[in-house]
């Protein structure tokens, strides 16, 4: 850089560049971001003596923890973990069975183009409504119990593996794909020997994950009438059981981690 | 390779016989625990009721359509609530699960001990559902959009710090060095050297993680914490069925915009 004397200066202070380069957009962000805010809070209806009301029972909460009351209703939450994990599991392998059909049909370089929507159409339907939502109806429809908390977790199981078996089917290498096609392989041997060797792996940590997703989704069902421990955690809830409540939670909060545990060991495994 | 010899000549087999034995043991195994798991599930249901549940479906399905338009007035309200829940909610995320986050990526964390502790904070906003988080809060501050909105942000702090601080172990360390070597001190270290790195992500998490907090949000109302969840339960309570449909048309339609959005965000970012 030169002065108008014709020596040279050099910059002594530096500034950092902005995030977003463009200034007027970046101003406009600022400008709807606050504007956004602003509005938001101020259509929020806080009722602050109600909240400041709640503290003595938070802390009433957080001595339940203090300790945790395993004791007492240890048959009922015995009932409920179990069927929880029994509800996590054969809901994972149902969701799977059916996904697998679904998966490859919604794969576009599998299945012929009217296949494909109507299999993308399943997966879009059964991804956008949140469980709970399922397992409301599924509740209605085949009344209380783990059974419509089973209905529920399948199809949300569905939504979620379909979908990334499709794309990892249309991601994989085509060449392994045409040299069995080559050697004269019938559609399901090509199906077993070419595409299943290839996206198995990644299927194999998936169906873990969705496991341990399925699990603490069955914690929840229970609120809606589904079963599971979900249910024993309401009941704890509305009978102010709260040494209960918060033994149920971190035993949730366990499995939870050895859950996670287990399919980051087995991940690493197989791929 | 194992090859079997035949009376037709050389044929080829996937796996060897012990491997083949192993593989009908996992099986064997896997089929066992779903019997047993089916057998417990359905000691529990009552099969009348599943039997019926074709001819309900029937029922229930043509008393939603056609779906109750003029509901939409009263809808505005409870979307526009729904939404600022999921955003308001991931920013109070976001601003928890920054410090959290630097303190459980092995490289920036102050001291062991310190790591276990936001690692533990991790894993127990993670394993907590927004939903069970909602029933706890509607306890303690009363049902509402206060309720709700803490829980979104307190079950969100586990997902975002979790890959917040998975990207900042994998940040490029040339640059933190360049830093350190002109003497910055380790708050401008991090400031200069390790945040430019890791804004991406953030960004992106979070915009990713608000998407997720809007279908969330739709459901919280069940247990009295706000949003569109609220109507979409007295509404069945009251078995309006044209009203639910409506609702359910609209989660839909939030859901698509929401998933729309976030997807063409993340795509300007990365």
């Amino acid at each position: 850089m030169m002065d108008r004397s014709g020596a040279i200066t050099y910059p002594m202070t530096w500034k950092k560049p902005p995030y977003i380069k463009n200034g007027s957009i970046r101003r406009s962000i600022y400008f709807f971001s606050a504007l956004y805010l602003a509005a938001a809070f101020g259509t929020m209806d806080v009722n602050w003596t109600r909240v400041a009301e709640g503290l003595p029972r938070a802390e009433r909460f957080l001595d339940a923890f203090f300790p945790p009351n395993f004791a007492d209703n240890r048959g009922v939450v015995w009932d409920g973990i179990q069927e929880s994990i029994w509800m996590a599991i054969i809901s994972t392998v149902a969701g799977i069975l059916l996904s697998v059909p679904i998966g490859l049909g919604a794969a576009r370089n599998l299945a012929p183009k009217y296949i494909y929507l109507v299999n993308r159409a399943i997966i879009a339907l059964s991804r956008t409504f949140p469980e709970i939502i399922l397992a409301i109806f599924a509740v209605k429809l085949f009344g209380f119990g783990p059974f419509a908390g089973f209905i529920a977790l399948s199809i949300g199981t569905i939504g979620f593996y379909a979908k990334l078996l499709a794309e990892d089917i249309e991601n994989m290498s085509e060449d392994q794909a045409e040299a069995i096609k080559a050697t004269g392989a019938s559609w399901f041997q090509w199906i077993n020997y070419a595409i299943q060797p290839q996206v198995m792996p990644r299927m194999i940590g998936l169906s873990v994950y969705r496991l341990d997703i399925n699990f603490r989704e069955s914690a929840v069902v229970g609120i809606v009438g589904g079963g599971g421990i979900g249910a024993t955690l309401n009941t704890a809830f509305d009978r102010y059981e709260f040494d209960t409540a918060a033994a149920i939670l971190l035993i949730i909060i366990g499995i939870v981690m050895c859950l996670e545990y287990v399919s980051g060991f087995l991940r690493n495994r197989v791929q | 390779m194992p090859k079997i010899d035949r009376s037709s000549g050389l044929s080829w087999r996937k796996h060897t016989t012990k491997k083949e034995l192993t593989i009908w043991l996992y099986w064997l195994i896997g089929l066992s625990i779903v019997t047993y798991a089916w057998n417990l599930i359905s000691e529990k249901t009552i099969w009348f009721f599943v039997q019926d549940a074709g001819t309900q479906a029937i029922d229930i399905g043509s008393r939603m359509v056609p779906p109750k338009l003029s509901y939409m007035d009263k809808l505005w309200q409870p979307v526009w609530d729904t939404i600022n829940i999921a955003t308001i909610g991931t920013i109070i995320a976001l601003i928890i699960a920054v410090p959290v986050a630097f303190a459980a990526a092995k490289n920036t964390t102050p001291h062991p001990l310190i790591r276990t502790i936001a690692l533990f904070i991790i894993v127990s906003s993670r394993s907590v559902n927004s939903l069970i988080w909602a029933l706890i809060l509607v306890f303690i501050c009363g049902p509402g959009i206060f309720a709700g909105t803490i829980a979104i942000g307190l079950r969100s702090i586990g997902f975002c710090a979790k890959l917040l601080y998975e990207a900042i172990e994998e940040i490029d360390h040339n640059q933190v060095e360049a830093i350190q070597a002109t003497g910055a001190s380790r708050a401008q270290q991090m400031l200069y050297g390790i945040v430019p790195q890791v804004l991406p992500t953030f960004a992106g998490v979070g915009v990713y993680r608000w998407d997720i907090n809007i279908r969330e949000s739709t459901i919280l109302g069940l247990v009295g914490a706000g949003g569109i969840g609220l109507q979409l339960n007295g509404s069945i309570n009251t078995l309006a069925w044209t009203q639910v449909s409506m609702i359910l048309l609209v989660i839909l339609g939030t859901v698509i915009i929401s998933e729309w959005i976030s997807a063409k965000v993340r795509h300007a970012i990365i």
